[in-house]
């Protein structure tokens, strides 16, 4: 039976380096619980390092956590890559790797650190997650695809790091499943955007502190707290849809 | 040149670390793309870029520039001019574009080659 679930699928944690420090697996679930949120997504700056941690603790708490990655293109253009099997992100985890080079300062970008599912540190990324990687947008949306995952360009209304503001266009041919509008988008700018692109739009928190989690979430008429069920709310299948009201 | 010598012949405007204009140029790169900059700046440059994220801030720290001169008259977001204050990376705002500012600069001395 199908039924209405909010979800903010754009949320980072204490890995990225961006991000509060009290980013914690139990300490956000706790706050998504507290804004009715029925799933969320984990999007660090390339890197899934932390999902696992996040996906347990949401686990013992009764919420749906999808793992993904927000990738920083040669373009300097951010995509959410949502996935439903571990093995596939350990893959696109893989391939951002090993096209991301620097190591990071943490005084200069901030701490980049992993967590257990009980919020205890056991370690921090050594690498300059908040660089950009040697991919273009075509083979990161094709590699998320090809890994069964959902592609998304982050923030499009925002001037930075969005697609927009890198490219000032979305290229033809480029196969994305959705488009994300900040929290900070005005409704008429949000219209604007539905009628100028022929895109499903979707709108996240990309909560980098606590406060921010379910600030701005999506709502699916689906089936059951799933990727495969918040893709065919994006195709309208079967009745499924999804909505930014 | 000295940074405070490039103000007052510019025009620009000090965002932050007026404190810090005594610093002798070497050079110059224009790009907006962080990661270029991180490859190709050298230290001393002034960076004329478009970007007014803080990101740009840690980047010009950790490439050791001499300055950031934003184009256009675009202003900072104030969590930029918070950590260039922090970090003491004078951020100068231009009204002109990036083409004519880069050629005035060169025109007064600054290159891109060394």
């Amino acid at each position: 039976m199908l039924g209405w679930l909010r979800g903010d699928l754009h949320i980072h944690t204490c890995l990225s380096p961006c991000a509060d420090s009290g980013m914690l697996p139990m300490a956000i679930v706790k706050e998504a619980k507290k804004n009715n949120l029925q799933m969320i997504g984990i999007c660090d700056h390339n890197s899934v390092e932390n999902v696992e941690a996040v996906r347990k603790a949401g686990k013992r708490a009764g919420l749906a956590v999808m793992g993904g990655i927000e990738i920083t293109s040669q373009e300097e253009v951010h995509i959410l890559g949502l996935f439903s099997r571990k093995s596939a992100l350990w893959d696109i985890q893989d391939m951002v790797y090993k096209s991301l080079s620097g190591d990071n300062d943490e005084n200069l970008f901030g701490e980049q650190i992993c967590v257990d599912e009980y919020d205890r540190v056991i370690g921090s990324n050594k690498r300059l997650l908040i660089g950009a990687t040697g991919l273009t947008l075509e083979k990161i949306v094709g590699a998320i695809h090809h890994l069964g995952g959902l592609a998304v360009a982050s923030h499009i209304d925002r001037q930075s790091f969005s697609i927009i503001s890198q490219l000032g266009f979305i290229p033809g041919g480029l196969t994305l499943d959705a488009l994300e509008i900040s929290p900070l988008a005005s409704r008429e700018r949000r219209y604007a955007f539905c009628q100028k692109y022929d895109f499903p739009l979707l709108t996240f928190s990309d909560a980098h502190c606590l406060n921010d989690i379910g600030k701005s979430f999506s709502s699916f008429l689906i089936e059951r707290a799933s990727l495969e069920e918040t893709k065919k709310a994006l195709t309208d299948d079967n009745g499924r849809k999804v909505s930014i009201e | 040149m000295k940074l405070k010598e490039l103000v007052e012949k510019f025009d620009l405007q000090i965002q932050c670390a007026s404190d810090r204009l005594e610093r002798e140029i070497k050079g110059g790169y224009v790009s907006d793309l962080l990661s270029d900059v991180i490859a190709n700046g050298r230290a001393g440059d002034v960076w004329i870029t478009l970007q007014i994220h803080q990101n740009i801030v840690g980047v010009a720290s950790l490439k050791d520039l001499a300055a950031i001169i934003i184009i256009n008259g675009r202003q900072p977001e104030e969590n930029t001019i918070e950590k260039a204050k922090n970090e003491g990376i004078p951020i100068m705002v231009s009204k002109m574009c990036a083409f004519e500012l880069v050629g005035r600069l060169y025109n007064a001395g600054i290159s891109g080659t060394r």
